[in-house]
């Protein structure tokens, strides 16, 4: 019987070394990361190679994804924030094909792994601790002290700030974490249901065809998600930085 | 879709997956065992798509689209220029043209005014030619008639002495003649 979960697992496929009873191996998960890194390549780079003034549609491709981050960057964080625009594509792209990839069937989907998304949550919390201290020294923390409060609720205020703020990342990794993991555990359950029923004979097979169209509307589903999930975790990214370049609100 | 509800019966869902992640021994994503291959990975990816990024990707097709642009103002700019050209030709052009009215309603005028002129003179020449001839003729008319008038007086007068010497019998003087005549001929 099909595993919802196995999907998940983490599987070595060239061991290279082991450090104490940890193993280094060239993973599924490695193997997706690097698929990830190539189909940027070849998008951004690979449609590129000829410069055209005039683009095809290979060339537009890359072109539109471009100008699509650059535009929420601007939006969301001003010109200023273009300074991040390697970083939030880099993040952009990794998190969109890695979601894109893993509706593939027999694929693994890297950020289905909690460990990834809170490491690229964490590297965006990092900077906009790092880049709004670096810019503005102390007045970064008027980040936490809004406008136009009255001064009794001051500190209330104050603190819910700084309780939000810190459970940034928290919320930025699960919210792709999980939609990806359930997204990819629902598929795996109603497929399983077609494979299940299939056994039951011809009236198993006519049951199976319900299942089948789910699993085929869900995909359609997954597919916006990849991309909805990409866009919202990159959004976010901006809109964090956005308070490290302007903490003053 | 009415028989949706048979397809994703919720404990038909549970029964299948419950069991599964039980014997599966943990759950994957929160096995801390591979958090270290992946965070390795993960570094080592991640650098590599920012190193492609920043020093690749964005370069290239910032370049491409400031090409663009550029070519595009340019364009611009030329097309402006070629206008400002053509506006400023059709300018000449109109210019030249009116000045040409201009000059060929001149040259009309001055050509009408001196045909006017012309037949005017010609006509005045006529005129007078005519008026010589007309006095010329008076005068000659004049002059035929006190030579007429002149010997119809010598006509009278011979008459009037015939008339009175038959009549008398005696011819009058011819001072009583010619006084007579005058008198007759001033009535």
């Amino acid at each position: 019987m099909a595993d919802p979960i196995h999907q998940f697992e983490i599987v070595n496929l060239v061991p290279l070394f082991k450090v104490g009873s940890t193993e280094f191996a060239i993973t599924n998960s490695a193997v997706f990361m690097f698929t990830a890194v190539v189909l940027t390549a070849l998008l951004m780079l690979g449609t590129t190679l000829g410069r055209q003034l005039v683009p095809g549609r290979l060339q537009s491709m890359a072109e539109v994804t471009y100008e699509f981050v650059a535009d929420m960057i601007r939006s969301t964080a001003g010109e200023e924030g273009l300074r991040f625009f390697p970083f939030v594509f880099s993040l952009f792209a990794f998190v969109t094909f890695a979601n894109v990839l893993g509706i593939i069937p027999y694929t693994f989907t890297v950020t289905s792994q909690i460990i990834v998304t809170a490491t690229l949550a964490l590297l965006v919390f990092l900077t906009v601790i790092g880049y709004g201290l670096y810019s503005h020294g102390l007045g970064f923390f008027r980040l936490f002290v809004p406008h136009g409060i009255p001064g009794y609720i001051l500190p209330f205020v104050v603190l819910i700030e700084i309780v939000s703020f810190l459970s940034r990342p928290v919320s930025h990794s699960v919210r792709l974490f999980a939609n990806m993991l359930a997204g990819h555990i629902t598929l795996k359950v109603f497929a399983g249901f077609v494979a299940g029923l299939g056994t039951l004979g011809a009236v198993g097979w006519a049951g199976a065809t319900l299942p089948l169209i789910m699993v085929v509307a869900l995909t359609a589903l997954e597919l916006l998600v990849a991309f909805l999930q990409a866009y919202v975790f990159t959004l976010l990214t901006c809109i964090y930085l956005a308070d490290a370049l302007h903490p003053g609100h | 879709m009415a028989q949706e509800p048979q397809a994703i019966t919720p404990t038909q869902a549970i029964t299948e997956h419950t069991p599964a992640t039980e014997h599966g021994g943990g759950f994957p994503p929160f096995d801390a065992q591979t958090f270290p291959s992946q965070l390795i990975w993960l570094a080592i990816c991640f650098a590599l798509l920012y190193l492609m990024v920043s020093k690749a990707v964005l370069p290239r097709v910032s370049g491409i689209l400031a090409a663009r642009r550029a070519k595009i103002d340019s364009d611009l700019a030329d097309a402006a220029r070629l206008k400002g050209d053509a506006d400023a030709a059709v300018a000449s052009y109109e210019k030249a043209l009116a000045a040409a009215r201009e000059r060929a309603h001149a040259i009309a005028t001055e050509t009408r005014e001196k045909l006017t002129a012309e037949s005017e003179a010609h006509r005045k020449a006529v005129e007078a030619e005519l008026a010589d001839k007309l006095h010329a003729a008076e005068a000659q008319i004049a002059a035929g008639k006190t030579k007429a008038m002149a010997n119809v007086r010598g006509i009278a007068v011979d008459a009037a002495s015939a008339i009175v010497a038959r009549l008398a019998d005696k011819a009058p003087t011819a001072g009583a003649v010619d006084a007579a005549v005058d008198k007759a001929l001033q009535r």
